[in-house]
Parts: C-alpha cells; structure tokens; sequence
C-alpha cells in the first residue's frame, strides 16, 4: 500500500481511538452517576419491591427486604427506567462504533488482522470485552457493570494508546498463519468473557458482603454503597458470573490448543513451558479449579469469586507483565 | 441452579465433597488394615479438586520465573554467572527444572491418580445410567426446584380416567419428542410421567476428564522415543541425516539410535525480503522461503521442497522446521608460500536485526603457529562517532568483514569436541585489534589482507566474481529436524476434550415429571390436579422457563385433542 495513505488510515485509527476513549469516559461517569443515584434513591420501581425508610434517611431504618431477584434475565422493557443508565448505554455503544472504526482501519492500514502486538491486542480485546457487554446487556440487565466494564476499557485502551503505540508495520514472519488470527481472537474473546464474569464476581463479593451484615443485623448497612441495595442477590450474581466463566473456558481452552496447533509449526513443538505458554496453561488450570470450586460444598459463594477473581488477575498478569517484562519466544509486543 | 438436597442421594459417584453429594465420614477405629486403605483411596479419589489445581496452577509460576533448562538453557547458564550464590539453591530445588522436577511431577500424578479414581466409577454409574429407565416420580414435586399446579374441572358424567391417562400420554409423547427418555408411572389415584434429558452432559464431563487423561498418558510415554536436533546448512551444500552430522541432538531417552533414516539435503538457494529503508519497520526480514533437494535412501529420484516458518516439510516421518538464517563469508587463508591452507564457507551467526554477525576460523594446521580468527560481518557497513563498525540494513549493501587474530593452542589436538562458533583464547594470544595496538584485519570483497608476522594472507572472496553468484557471500539456514510420535495423537485427545466440554458445560441435564392427581372429595366437584416440576443436575439457568414452556405446551395440547369440555380450567 501507498505509504501515504497508509499514514493516513493510522491516523484517522488513532483520532477515532481517542474518541472512542473519551466517550468511554462520559459513559463510565454517566454509570457512576447512575449508581450513585441508585443509592440515594428508593427504586420504586425495582420490580415491586418497595424499600421503607431509606429514602427519607430519616430514624434508623428497619432493615429492609432485599430486592431477591432469581435471575438477572430482564427484558428491556421491564427494566427500570433511568435516565443515566440510558445515557452512559448509548456512550458505550457510540464509543463501540468509533472503536470499531479505529480497529478496522488499522487493519486496512497494516493490510492484516489488527492483533499483532502489544497495543492492538489491547484494541481488539477491549473492543470485544465492549462488544460482549453491549450484547450481555440486550438479555440480562448488567447496568449496574457499566462501571467496572467502562472503566477497565478506558484504563486500558488508554494505557495502551499512550504507552504502547506503535506504527504499522509488516508482519514477523511467525506471525503470518491462519493461527494467528484464530488464537489471538479467541484469547480476546475469552479475556472479554473472563472480564464480565470478573466484574459479576466482584458485585457479588460487594453484596454478598453486605447480605452478611444484614444478616447479623447491622444499622450501618443502609448507609455507604447503598447502591448495593438495588443489585439482584449474591446467588443471581454468582450464577450469572459462572455462565460467562465457562464460555470463557470453552474458549480459552481452544486458545490453549490453537496456540499449541501453532507452536508446533512455527517453532517446531507443541508445548514447551515457554513464559507466555505457562501463563496460559496457569489461567486454564486456575479456571478449572474455579469450576470445580463451585461444585464443592463449602467453596461455592464467596471463595469460589475469588478463585474467578484470581483467575480474571493472571489474565490480566499474562497480558501486560508477562508481554512486556518476561523473556520468551512470544517477543511480539512490538515494544523495545 | 443447584439441584434439591432431596435428591442428593442419588447422585453417586461424585466426590464426596461434591455440592450434591452426601456427606462423607471417617472410618470408624477398628477397620483394620482393608478399611483403612479403602478408606486412603476414598479419600485420594475425593480430594478436593479444586484445591489440587490451584496448587498446580500455582506450582507452574517458578516455570516463568527463572530460566527453565529445557526451554533457556542460556538462560541458566547466564543465571548461574549472575547469581553465583543463589543458583545452586535454587537448583537444589529444581528451580531450573521446574515441569520434570519431583515437586511438580507429584503433583500432577497425584491430580491424574484421583482423577483416573474419579472417573472410573463414574463411568460405571454413567453406563448403567444410560440403561436404566426415567426413575420413579417422587411423591411431593412441590419440593422441585421448578414447579407448578393447576386444577381442572371434571366435566360431570364422565368417568375421568381413560382421559387423564390420556392427558399424560400427551405429555410423555411431547416429551419424547423434545429429547426427554420417559417412563410411566401409573396407580389408582395418580398418573405420571418421569421423563429425563441430558445424559450427554456426564458424558462429555466424562469424555472431557478422560481425554486430559489421554493427553498426559501420550505425552509421558511418546517423549521418551522422539528427538529434536539442529543443523546448519550452507548453500550449495548437503547434509545427510545422520547423529554426527548434527550441531545439537537431542534424543528421547527411548531413542533408537538406529532408526535415523539417511536422506540427504541439499541448499539450493534461500530466499529472504527485507523492508526497505525509509518505509515503517525497515530492515525487518521476511518471506524466508530455504530451497531444499531431497534424496531419500533406496531412490534415485531427487525432489525439491521448500521450507517456511510455519510450514513445515516432512521427511520420512520427520518435521523439518527453518529455524535461522545468516551469512556465511567464503574465506581463504594462504601461508607464506602463498598455498591454501584453509578455505570454507564460515556461518557467521547473526547478532541483531542488522545482522551483524559474529564468526570463528580456526586454522589447525599449515601455518607456523596454530591461528584463530574471530570475525564480525557488518552487511551494510557504517561506523559510530567512536569509529566502531556495525550494520545499519540486513541486506549485503556495503559488507565488510574485520577480524582480531589469535595465536597459539586452539585447544582441540587433545580431541575434546569444541564449538565451531566459538573461539577458546584462553591459552591463546590476540596479536591484532584490542589492546596490542595493531589494527584490526578490515576486508571488503575481494580484498586481501597480510597476517601479522608474515604469516600469510586471508582473504574475503567475492564470489559474485569467483563463482558467478548472485551475491557476493553466501547464506546459511538453521534448520531443526525432529521426530515426533506423540503428536497426533495429543492433537485428538484435545479435541475430544474439547468437545467434551463443551457438551459437559452446556448441554443441560434435566428431569420432568407430569403428574395427574384424581382429587375425589366426598362432597364437592371432582377435579384433577395436574402438577409439573423439574429438577436440574448440575448447572442449569434455563430449567424454569423449561417447566413453564412445557406446562403451557402441554395444557393447551390437552385441550386441543381431548374432546372438549371434558375439563374446565378451574382454579389454578
Ligand atoms: C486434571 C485435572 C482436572 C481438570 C483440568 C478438570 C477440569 C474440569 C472441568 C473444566 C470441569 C467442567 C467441565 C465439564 O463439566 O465437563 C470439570 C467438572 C468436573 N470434574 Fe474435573 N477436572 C480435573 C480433575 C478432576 C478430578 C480429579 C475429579 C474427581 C475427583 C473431577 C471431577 C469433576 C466433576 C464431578 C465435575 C462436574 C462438576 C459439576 O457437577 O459441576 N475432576 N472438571
């Protein structure tokens, strides 16, 4: 391609990137604001449930029922209707359109998939982590993970504009296989998978924490995180975290074996306990101890979220530490 | 969903600690020696999983940390330079041996042993399962996870109950066809149908476990009989593929020696793009394509290959990779008398993305004293501020070639095998470059330069001169040729475990019942009572929706083909 225009679909990428960015912000202020707006105000319309005393904050409040939803399966239409929550939705998916932009003239500007070092993996994989919230969200009510989803992807998607960009150039030649764009998407998908079910674990842990004191019957949980209040119950939570762990599995276990398929024909093995090859099996093998947390009596609840949470971490390690810090033969960050 | 305690006790064969299995016990004192070892294998089989693999997945991490000898040897090497007091501790421990290590080794063994005594009963149990018929319908489905009522009206007149069987008949028909293995129950008062689904899902748990068994079976036993080994050829020449002819060979500890078959290689060209300068990523190398002949023993028919990373060629039942590639300068060394004492090709092995190349020439014999030659080859010639040399492009734009001479013991008359890349100077003496005030030896092409102390002359060949080449160097490749028997089958296995898992994870497993309860009250309207309910084994979101669908299906079935109005809804 003409080098020119080439420069030219860079820069368009990294404007729509940085607009993307900033919608990503509006949407995570507008979901902070929903949530703050969640605790101070009683959810009339959570579904029938109607919280006494807490919004007039006055004498101290009877501990009130816990909206017990079995499942976070809301239609659109009965959702509770408010108005941030909305706003920062239409952010979210406005700044998914730009993104998608960005990503798909990287790659007409690199002539290949956009995923072949550091800053577009960061590209792809909070795209899809995006694209997996936007499409969560069309059958479970997840509002209340904007938050959590926003601010990770601006964390990251930042990060990686700022630190890690690079300009396009041609592919390595280890890097040109069909491996590549099969391993690298499904390890982002799974990464996006794997991020959801984290941000569920951790709004169980948060509830699950507070169903605790409420148990044994604490005042001061009415006041601080009183957003907390309106989110279905641990339980509904949890489950809904294992759903997207599993399918996380499902495909971080072909990225394991698409990854070995690969090895074994660029690098002449199929396994090797290079670094990143460790990392992977690590995360694998964490995620079925998970698995197998929760169908262990007296490991599912609490503890078996913070194997998810675990998990979710060393995805996190794998991606940026071992990338840019270890020394193996995946030297494909494009950062020197 | 998790399924009713109730229905605990029918789920054997899952590890005690299971969230839907009963809980186990310690062995009462007095077992004996039997009991006692019955009682250590239960507890193997039933330890907790979960924990096992997060003591796994934390025992791989040292693997990362520290250079691991299998995949870094350097890497230990230049650990033990660096960290003289720490690195045989950490031996000790074997730290640089982390995944062949006793440590890590007893754990996984101790995974698969209760794994293999995990899934073996269950296999069992699976087996009868899938034989045995929908078990009989509880008495009180109101205790099912999912469960609804309704009464209908009897239309009086009427006896009720060859259409009641009827109405169950539709339903285990219904079920039937929506997947569902079903069984009647049928007494006096009540009519029933049990219906069950899913059994795919312990069968893909079950092919899942099985198949990680499979691949750590495949590996262990097939490694022993492969072997790995690298060769460096130089265009226009050949290798036949034998263990001596190997720069590095690496045989599996069952290895028959015998079994290398001698096909023989010849370089025929290398092909390599580079990007050119002033573009994004100049001087990046490319389209590495090596031109391979092939002769396999017992046949006078050569054919051509070509070797790409990632494309593999197979020879005989071995893989052969491109692994590397440089630069190997023509050189010749004359004596005094002006007769060739030395003249060879040398693989110069590249050093940075510029290839700059380090090389050795070792001249044994023909000179007075034993000489050695450690070179650089700059392929595009350029020189810093401080008057040092390197390369700025990959590609033979302005080659240039230096060497420091050393004389004295090369160190091999004693027959110890020493590399050819690498030059022993210890009881050696540099007499050009360094410290000794003499000029480095600094060659283009062609030219040719004294030896100190009139030794001779050495000279870098242009073969585009000499022999008509294309280029005036020639190129190297690495290749690696290895055997690798396990492969294929470790390939199978990982995707019946895939698909084991996926069935496993997704496929949900479910049972259904339908019952009708004639309600006869002494006074008062005859009704029946129509009752679904399900319950889920393992993991399974859509089991309400399930109950509710078919209850709403089946009603309205039972009002369409039952003649009409032999049942009135009445109070749900
Ligand atoms: C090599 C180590 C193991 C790995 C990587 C592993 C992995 C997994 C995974 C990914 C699942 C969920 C997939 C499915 O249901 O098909 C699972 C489920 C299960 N595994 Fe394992 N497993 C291992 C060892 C064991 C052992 C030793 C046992 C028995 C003691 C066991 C018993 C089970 C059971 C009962 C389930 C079903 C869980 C449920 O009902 O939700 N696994 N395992």
């Amino acid at each position: 391609m003409d080098l020119e225009l080439q420069t030219a679909l860079d820069e368009f990428s990294v404007i729509a990137v940085w607009s993307a960015i900033t919608l990503y912000v509006l949407a995570f202020v507008a979901f902070a604001y929903d949530l703050s707006q969640r605790a101070s105000l009683a959810p009339a319309k959570q579904r029938g449930t109607v919280l006494v005393g807490a919004a007039t904050g006055a004498a101290p409040a009877p501990p009130a029922p816990e909206p017990a939803e079995p499942s976070l399966r809301v239609p659109a239409s009965e959702r509770s209707r408010r108005y941030w929550a909305r706003l920062a939705i239409a952010f979210t998916g406005l700044g998914f359109v730009l993104h998608l932009a960005a990503t798909i003239t990287r790659g007409v500007a690199a002539e290949r998939v956009p995923w072949a070092n550091m800053y577009e993996f960061a590209l792809i994989g909070t795209l899809l982590i995006i694209a997996v919230y936007l499409a969560a969200v069309r059958w479970f009510d997840l509002r209340f993970l904007g938050v959590f989803i926003a601010g990770m992807v601006v964390f990251f998607l930042g990060g990686s504009a700022m630190s890690f960009y690079v300009e396009v150039t041609p592919l390595m030649d280890p890097l040109k296989s069909i491996w590549l764009i099969i391993h690298v998407f499904v390890a982002s998908l799974a990464t996006a998978l794997f991020a959801i079910a984290a941000g569920l674990s951790t709004m169980q842990l948060l509830r699950a924490r507070r169903e605790r004191l409420q148990a044994q019957g604490e005042g001061s949980v009415e006041q601080g995180r009183g957003y907390l209040r309106t989110l279905p119950n641990s339980d509904a939570l949890e489950t809904l975290a294992y759903r997207f762990a599993i399918l996380g599995f499902i495909f971080w276990t072909f990225t394991l074996i698409a990854g070995a398929i690969w090895a074994n024909e660029s690098w002449g093995r199929y396994w090797g306990f290079d670094v990143k090859e460790v990392w992977t099996f690590v995360i694998w093998v964490l995620y079925a101890g998970y698995i197998h947390a929760r169908a262990t009596r007296g490991w599912r609840g609490t503890k078996s979220a913070w194997l998810s949470l675990t998990g979710f971490a060393a995805v996190l390690f794998n991606f940026t530490i071992v990338n840019l810090f270890f020394k193996g033969l995946h030297a494909y960050s494009g950062i020197s | 969903m998790s399924s009713s305690r109730s229905e605990r006790d029918t789920l054997p064969a899952r590890p005690s600690d299971h969230v839907d299995s009963v809980e186990g016990s310690v062995p009462e004192s007095g077992l004996g020696w039997r009991g006692w070892l019955r009682w250590a294998w239960r507890q193997l089989t039933n330890m907790r999983t979960a924990l096992l693999l997060l003591l796994m997945a934390v025992a791989a991490i040292p693997g990362s940390l520290f250079p691991q000898r299998q995949a870094d040897p350097n890497g230990v090497v230049q650990y033990y330079d660096d960290n003289p007091e720490l690195a045989p501790v950490l031996d000790n421990f074997q730290l640089f041996d982390v995944y062949g290590s006793a440590w890590f080794s007893a754990i996984y063994l101790l995974l698969f042993v209760s794994l293999i005594g995990c899934i073996i009963p269950r296999i069992k149990h699976h087996a009868k399962a899938l034989r045995s018929p929908a078990p009989k319908t509880p008495a009180r489905l109101q205790r099912m996870a999912a469960h609804s009522s309704h009464e209908l009206q009897l239309v009086e007149g009427r006896t009720p109950d060859a259409d009641i069987e009827q109405a169950i008949t539709i339903a285990a028909a219904e079920l039937r066809r929506r997947g569902y293995r079903t069984a009647r129950y049928d007494d006096a008062t009540t009519w029933s149908v049990s219906a069950e689904r899913g059994h795919l899902r312990e069968t893909g748990n079950l092919v899942f476990h099985s198949a990680l068994v499979g691949v750590l079976v495949t590996v262990l036993f097939s490694s022993g009989l492969n072997y790995t080994g690298d060769r460096v050829i130089v265009a226009g020449t050949t290798f036949v593929n034998a263990e001596s002819a190997y720069s590095s060979f690496a045989p599996g500890r069952f290895f028959d020696r015998d079994s290398l078959t001698p096909y023989a290689m010849t370089l025929d060209g290398f092909d390599v793009e580079y990007v050119e300068p002033g573009r994004p990523g100049a001087g990046q190398a490319g389209n590495f394509a090596a031109h391979l002949t092939i002769r396999e023993p017992g046949s006078e028919e050569t054919r051509a290959e070509t070797v790409r990373v990632n494309a593999p060629i197979t020879v005989d039942g071995d893989r052969i990779y491109l692994l590397g590639n440089g630069y190997a300068p023509m050189i010749t060394i004359r004596n005094a008398q002006g007769d060739i004492v030395y003249q060879e090709p040398q693989p110069f092995l590249p050093q940075d993305s510029a290839m700059t190349s380090l090389g050795v020439v070792k001249v044994p014999d023909g000179l007075p004293e034993q000489v050695g030659l450690i070179g650089f080859l700059y392929p595009t010639q350029s020189t810093l501020e401080t008057g040092a040399s390197y390369s700025v492009f990959p590609d033979l734009i302005n080659p240039r070639l230096t060497f420091n001479v050393f004389t004295g013991d090369l160190g091999i008359d004693d027959g110890t095998p020493r590399s050819v890349y690498q030059l022993d100077t210890e009881s050696m003496t540099q007499i050009t470059g360094g410290d000794t005030g003499v000029d480095s030896i600094e060659l283009t092409p062609g030219d040719t330069a004294d030896l100190p102390d009139g030794m001779g002359t050495v000279t870098f060949e242009d073969l585009t001169a000499t022999e008509g080449a294309d280029e005036p160097v020639k190129r190297f490749v690495s290749l690696q040729i290895q055997r690798d028997t396990g492969a294929t089958w470790v390939l199978i296995f990982s995707i019946l475990a895939t698909a084991g898992l996926i069935t496993g994870l997704l496929i949900p497993r479910r049972r259904l019942w339908v019952k009708a309860t004639l309600i006869n009250p002494v006074i008062g309207d005859r009704k029946v009572r129509i009752e679904y309910a399900g319950l889920a084994r393992g993991e399974d979101p859509g089991l309400e929706r399930a109950v509710t669908q078919f209850s709403e299906a089946h009603l309205s079935a039972v009002a369409e083909q039952l003649p009409s109005p032999l049942f009135k809804k009445g109070t749900p």
